[in-house]
């Protein structure tokens, strides 16, 4: 995985996103949904440009990044990986699924794998619970989940 | 679209709009043609209705038949169990569990021959014969729809569909019949309460905020659904966005403000999407903006992400999270009302509660307040889920028992096993039992039964659910929310988990449990806001509920459930086994060995007693011991 770097490029698009949002301290949640949307995540040196682009503390930035579940500051795989633990799915076994992603990437929540293919992470409720249990990968849908079908599910992105 | 100026305009462009939905007005209103409803909300798209559009898009143009027939991607029908879903008006045909390779089916059998497809028609399961019509299937007898009229209707990204189906009439009489008053006094005297879960009466908040001084009032919708297992509100917005914004204007109006925001969360992309398209219809229409239809009263909406945080639905959290601060409470008084966003009066609905504001202004308080019980009026919607066979969003009347939302419109439980717990409220709801299944749902009864109405969410547990696994699940879901403010909530909470993980690994005491319940009650008499006092419910209601259960867990060491692996194992019963390896073939972890046609033998150090041997044995030869 390469290192981020705030290089002009990328500093240009953090300048656009503040200006859509006219550099209003005010809107700094919308300032940070507008930069993941176009980095992927928000690295310390992103949220120190923010801030001075906003002309707040870092701390503040930080304090809003860290506060919000949405916001992450490490990169997600190439094939994000979200596994539903609301509690339609729970009662359908949602953390067996887990687990199984777990066990067969060898990453835990919030991690990507070294080769930058997968990330793992979980979220509260994908509004389909008639499939549960369910994951999404990327946008798509696996619903009715069942442990011994997670290794194949893997096998064919990872072969993508 | 050149822009509606008057009342007469409005209502020109109903007049004119009403062939649109003459299709689906059923067989009185058949013109020759024929519209083709497809579902294409989260739960159906997820099951495959986007390719289902495509095919039938495709097939009438391979046929010929764009003149006659026409297909319309609608928001929720709420039988998600049995989606996606297909409906075929002026028939009135009510197809279910279609598949992309059913499409020309259709089109061939029931639109050109005239002729129902059997075989995606529901059949009942008692009587095994099949019903044509929704109306008649057991799911929807007992239903109600008033907030989600439109959904599984309209077209939500068509303006002009809303406006046939009455839209936007309810904001034309109020801005050219009622003043801002009797707009309160009618939203008042309808009973509406808040379908966010605490049913403080709507027509008393918009009272307090009309009462509040400032020359800057704003209409705040809550939008921020952060129940585990609860998609109304979600359903609303993709469903039917425009019935939210005319509430929102309507209630503009009524109030004094000329400003309304939608706090939405950003995990909701269809939603969000749905939503900015009919704001700038509206917009376009001049059904929002400057001088809406000539009267002078001026509405603008606008959207502020919400970035996941479950301590946002409270108000105060809210509004500081759309300042772009941390989403954390503030001491009320002063309430919202008085000094909300940006220190101003503020008026804070939930998504459902909006919904119904249209209708109650088009049909009238009285209508309203008779449907429901003595203190709560109206219906709710709630999103049924877990063990019935009936997963799927559905609304009642209040007063409905909860023995009929699970056996005659959930449909009972699965697989036929036994009823355990219906939970409602979702993290600050409880879980009730048999005993309460025949209590008359409404906000009173609820909360004296130990649960709560909560924003919707229902999720029915049998058999197979430990009870104290489900606290400890809404536990770990309120410990990382906690937004650290207060010490009895960021500390205390941390602790009734700690001590659920304890009593779920078999090292807990009775003691504890005694602990368990006094620190679950002082958190609820000291935290700060609407989180923290009710994150202890699901405790509290569970050792009311299922005291047994947590006593077999701390003093004989066993899950009942199955469900708590350090209390459990499986064994394959030798006398049963008969050897045939599906087990073994099915281990993601290679635990299980043996020789074929020999009984199976599990290695307990590898197995990680994920329990998918037990659902591969055709044979019930594994057990949970």
């Amino acid at each position: 995985m390469c290192k981020f770097e705030l290089n002009e490029t990328n500093k240009q698009i953090i300048i656009d996103v503040c200006r859509e949002n006219q550099f209003s301290a005010g809107n700094v949640i919308h300032v940070l949904h507008g930069v993941q949307g176009k980095l992927g995540y928000l690295p310390a040196e992103v949220q120190e440009f923010i801030a001075k682009q906003l002309c707040i503390p870092v701390s503040k930035v930080y304090g809003i990044v860290s506060f919000y579940s949405f916001f992450t500051m490490n990169p997600k795989g190439k094939y994000p990986i979200d596994v539903c633990l609301g509690t339609a799915c729970h009662v359908r076994g949602s953390d067996k699924i887990l687990e199984e992603f777990r066990r067969q990437l060898g990453i835990g929540e919030g991690q990507t794998t070294d080769d930058g293919k997968f990330s793992l992470s979980t979220l509260r409720c994908v509004g389909a619970c008639s499939l549960a249990p369910v994951a999404m990968i990327g946008e798509k849908v696996f619903g009715r989940l069942t442990p011994n079908q997670v290794a194949g599910i893997i096998a064919e992105y990872r072969d993508k | 679209m050149a822009k509606l100026k008057s009342l007469a305009d409005l209502q020109a462009l109903y007049e004119s709009s009403q062939p649109i939905m003459a299709d689906r007005k059923g067989p009185k209103g058949s013109t020759g043609t024929k519209t083709i409803l497809v579902c294409g909300d989260t739960g159906c798209a997820a099951s495959g209705s986007v390719p289902i559009i495509e095919n039938f898009k495709k097939s009438i143009e391979a046929h010929g038949l764009q003149d006659k027939v026409k297909v319309i991607r609608t928001g929720c029908f709420g039988f998600c169990e049995r989606g996606p879903i297909v409906k075929i008006m002026p028939d009135n045909t009510f197809y279910t569990e279609v598949a992309a390779d059913d499409v020309e089916d259709i089109i061939e059998t029931h639109i050109i021959n005239g002729n129902r497809v059997e075989h995606l028609l529901y059949t009942d399961p008692d009587t095994q014969e099949t019903i044509e019509e929704s109306e008649n299937i057991g799911f929807y007898k007992k239903q109600m729809r008033i907030a989600l009229r439109n959904c599984g209707v309209i077209d939500a990204e068509n303006i002009e569909e809303y406006i046939a189906c009455e839209g936007y009439l309810a904001l034309a009489k109020c801005l050219t019949e009622y003043t801002p008053e009797k707009v309160v006094e009618i939203v008042t005297e309808s009973g509406l309460g808040g379908r966010g879960g605490a049913g403080f009466p709507t027509g008393k908040k918009w009272a307090a905020t009309a009462r509040a001084k400032g020359n800057q009032k704003y209409m705040v919708c809550n939008a921020d659904e952060g129940d585990p297992g609860a998609f109304m509100d979600r359903s609303i917005l993709e469903g039917d966005p425009h019935s939210v914004l005319e509430a929102m204007a309507i209630g503009g109006y009524a109030v004094g403000a000329d400003k309304g925001l939608i706090y939405i969360r950003a995990e909701y992309p269809m939603a969000v999407h749905r939503l900015h398209m009919a704001i700038a219809q509206a917009k376009e229409y001049g059904l929002l903006g400057e001088n809406i239809l000539g009267t002078g009263f001026n509405f603008d909406i606008e959207l502020r992400y919400g970035a996941g945080a479950f301590v946002c639905g409270e108000a105060t959290a809210l509004i500081h999270s759309m300042e772009g601060k941390r989403g954390e409470p503030t001491y009320k008084p002063p309430r919202t009302s008085e000094k909300g966003y940006l220190e101003k009066p503020t008026n804070v609905n939930n998504v459902e509660t909006y919904a119904n504001i249209p209708i109650i202004i088009r049909k009238g308080a009285e209508w309203f307040s008779s449907i429901g019980t003595a203190n709560s009026k109206g219906t709710k919607v709630f999103a049924l889920a877990g063990q019935v066979n009936n997963v799927g969003l559905i609304e009642v009347p209040m007063g409905t028992t909860l023995r009929e939302i699970i056996y005659e419109i959930g449909g009972g439980i699965k697989d036929g096993k036994k009823f355990k717990a219906v939970q409602t409220g979702g993290p600050s709801g409880g879980c009730l039992t048999e005993k309460h299944l025949d209590i008359p749902i409404d906000y009173k009864s609820l909360t004296a039964a130990g649960s709560m109405m909560g924003s919707g969410g229902m999720v029915i547990m049998d058999e197979t659910s430990c009870m104290v696994s489900i606290a400890k699940f809404y536990l770990d879901f309120t410990v990382p929310e906690s937004c650290g403010k207060c010490n009895p909530c960021r500390i205390g909470n941390k602790r009734l988990a700690e001590m659920l993980d304890k009593i779920t690994k078999g090292k807990g005491t009775m003691e504890d449990l005694e602990k368990l319940r006094n620190l679950s009650i002082n958190i609820k008499d000291t935290a700060l806001c609407g989180l923290g006092q009710s994150s202890p419910n699901p405790i509290l209601s569970t050792l009311d509920n299922f005291w047994d259960e947590y006593v077999e867990h701390v003093v004989d060491k066993k899950c009942r459930a199955g469900v708590c692996k350090d209390l459990i194992h499986y064994e394959i019963n030798k006398a049963v086994c008969i050897g045939c390896g599906a087990c073994a073939r099915n281990c993601p972890v290679e635990a299980i060995s043996g020789e074929r046609k020999m009984p199976h033998f599990i290695d307990q150090e590898t197995c990680i007693k994920c329990g998918t041997c037990v659902t591969k044995c055709k044979f019930n030869a594994i057990q949970i011991k």
